[in-house]
């Protein structure tokens, strides 16, 4: 793909993100955070494709080290965020209060 | 799978992570929004799986499954009070992973300059969040000193290795090869930068850091897409760039203090605040309630010490208590406390407080005159030489009577003196939060 295409794509999803985003409430900030956290974890198909084509042993090394670090951010934010707005759903259900 | 009918699968994954980021943005469907955008990145993952050029599948599975692990044991071990650590945590390990992505591309054959490029800006901008979360993540959970750190040629030290930055990239792109040690300068140097770029940030700005390495994390990601012809991880990586763009400047704007300031001037550090002077007037839990009792309105004001005594399930039963006795309970909430965007109200949704008791700053100011009582789970008032000076604040001590809930006259976190304790309508609870509002609680009850 060439550069300027891919320019035109970067141009349009920053505009789109500002867009999304600016008029989020204060009280979802915390998960907002986190879940675009988890997002941005999409590095893992980059891990995963990026160090196939060679034959270099470092190569694989580092892309399946870049692959774990990915998951743990894609794993771990989106269940965090999960929890996170699972307890802003639940109203009075539990009196004493989920403690985690 | 051909690589075209892959990437037909990446506009999927794309517009389910846009569809995902807007319905995270409203209370209403968040919980949908995150689980759309949980299934564009397995879409986007399991697409990618079919491509020919992947790496071996017993790494791929081992790697997985390591991951997945350490994520999903984490994000449910969590304490709610230790989510900004973690968020940075978790941004090193983005960071990390876009940083390496980099560098293996490097090892595919045939790269443009223009593809050096992209793949050097990864590796700097991967390596930089990478440390700098890391430190964010000693200064948040006080491994470190989570003063800030300012010391005289900083800003000529910062300059030279931006310098050294520039060069050794040019460097590497005149003579682009996997042993060249420009490499592993240019990696050595962003992970300084990463730390050095922390250091001046004092514990009361943490807000603002966490969400600027967030962005970061996302231009990373962004830029490895550009690295190995990638859209998706252009558009989702970028869209994170921009969000969190945006929450750094909400935090900005909260603290009245530009981006540039908050980076570099060494925030709490510079001047001395004025020494303040005055008595102050401490009370017991008995006379608490017998203020309370008698009170029609009552706000609470959280700030981080509500959470370090894991006081919001007691403060909530109060509140409760309190809604019996008649009294109008809010809960307003300053857009910094804590030490991320929202935090206090993820703390209290935690709790169970219904959220439209929560009130936020420009709505509570107005009317903070006909309230009763504040209850203030440490947050600060200034005056103008104090350091945090002109950033907006609750008006507690307009209020009728302003109690704040103190462990002992230390400074905060922020490390800011507060002339609030000191004023006439203050009184001073000392203890722990948590065992002084059960012991208001223990009163109501009698």
């Amino acid at each position: 793909m060439d550069a300027v295409f891919l320019a035109l794509i970067l141009m349009l999803s920053i505009f789109l993100g500002f867009e999304l985003i600016s008029k989020v409430p204060a009280t979802l900030h915390t998960p907002l955070m986190s879940g675009a956290n988890a997002i941005s974890g999409i590095t893992i198909v980059g891990a995963l494709i990026s160090a196939g084509s060679g034959t270099d042993m470092l190569a694989t090394i580092l892309g399946a080290a870049a692959v774990m670090f990915a998951t743990i951010n894609v794993v771990g934010g989106y269940m965090v965020t999960n929890r996170m707005l699972s307890m802003f759903k639940k109203k009075d259900v539990d009196p004493s209060g989920g403690k985690s | 799978m051909s690589l075209e009918i892959i990437n037909l699968w990446y506009v999927v994954s794309a517009a389910l992570f846009i569809f995902g980021l807007k319905q995270l943005g409203s209370p209403a469907t968040a919980v949908k929004g995150n689980k759309l955008s949980s299934i564009a990145m397995l879409i986007a993952v399991v697409v990618t799986l079919f491509n020919e050029n992947i790496l071996p599948w017993e790494w791929i599975i081992g790697a997985i499954l390591v991951g997945s692990l350490i994520g999903a044991i984490t994000a449910q071990k969590v304490e709610m009070t230790s989510m900004p650590e973690m968020v940075a945590l978790f941004n090193g390990s983005g960071g990390i992973a876009s940083l390496m992505v980099g560098w293996a591309a490097l090892y595919n054959v045939g790269n443009t300059t223009f593809t050096d490029i992209t793949i050097l800006i990864s590796i700097l901008i991967g390596g930089m969040t990478f440390s700098g979360s890391i430190l964010a993540w000693g200064k948040l959970s006080e491994v470190i000193n989570s003063a800030a750190v300012v010391f005289g040629a900083q800003r000529f030290v910062n300059a030279l290795i931006l310098v050294a930055i520039v060069v050794c990239s040019v460097m590497f792109c005149l003579e682009p090869s996997v042993e060249s040690p420009y490499l592993y300068a240019v990696i050595a140097l962003a992970l300084i930068f990463g730390v050095m770029a922390v250091l001046p940030i004092g514990g009361a700005d943490m807000p603002v850091v966490i969400s600027l390495l967030n962005s970061y994390s996302g231009l990373a990601a962004c830029a490895a897409g550009f690295a190995i012809n990638n859209n998706i991880l252009i558009v989702a990586g970028s869209m994170v760039g921009a969000a969190g763009i945006i929450l750094t400047n909400i935090m900005c704007k909260a603290m009245n203090r530009s981006l540039g300031h908050v980076l570099f001037s060494g925030f709490g550090t510079v001047k001395e605040a004025t020494k303040v002077e005055g008595e102050v007037k401490p009370i017991n839990s008995e006379d608490a309630f017998l203020i309370l009792e008698a009170a029609q309105s009552v706000t609470f004001v959280p700030g981080y010490g509500m959470a370090v005594a894991q006081a919001q399930h007691v403060v909530r039963e109060l509140g409760e208590l309190l809604e019996k006795n008649g009294a109008e309970v809010t809960y307003a909430i300053h857009p910094v406390a804590g030490r991320m965007p929202g935090h206090m109200n993820v703390l209290l949704a935690e709790a169970n407080v219904p959220y439209d008791q929560l009130v936020e700053m420009e709505d509570i100011n107005p009317r903070i005159d006909k309230v009763d009582v504040a209850v203030v789970i440490p947050a600060a008032r200034n005056d103008e030489n104090s350091p945090i000076y002109g950033m907006p604040i609750i008006n507690v001590d307009y209020a009728q009577t302003v109690f704040v809930l103190k462990r002992s006259m230390a400074s905060g976190f922020s490390g800011v003196d507060n002339p609030l304790f000191f004023g006439d309508n203050t009184r001073m609870l000392f203890g722990d939060a948590k065992q002084s509002i059960a012991a208001v609680v223990a009163e109501f009850k009698t």
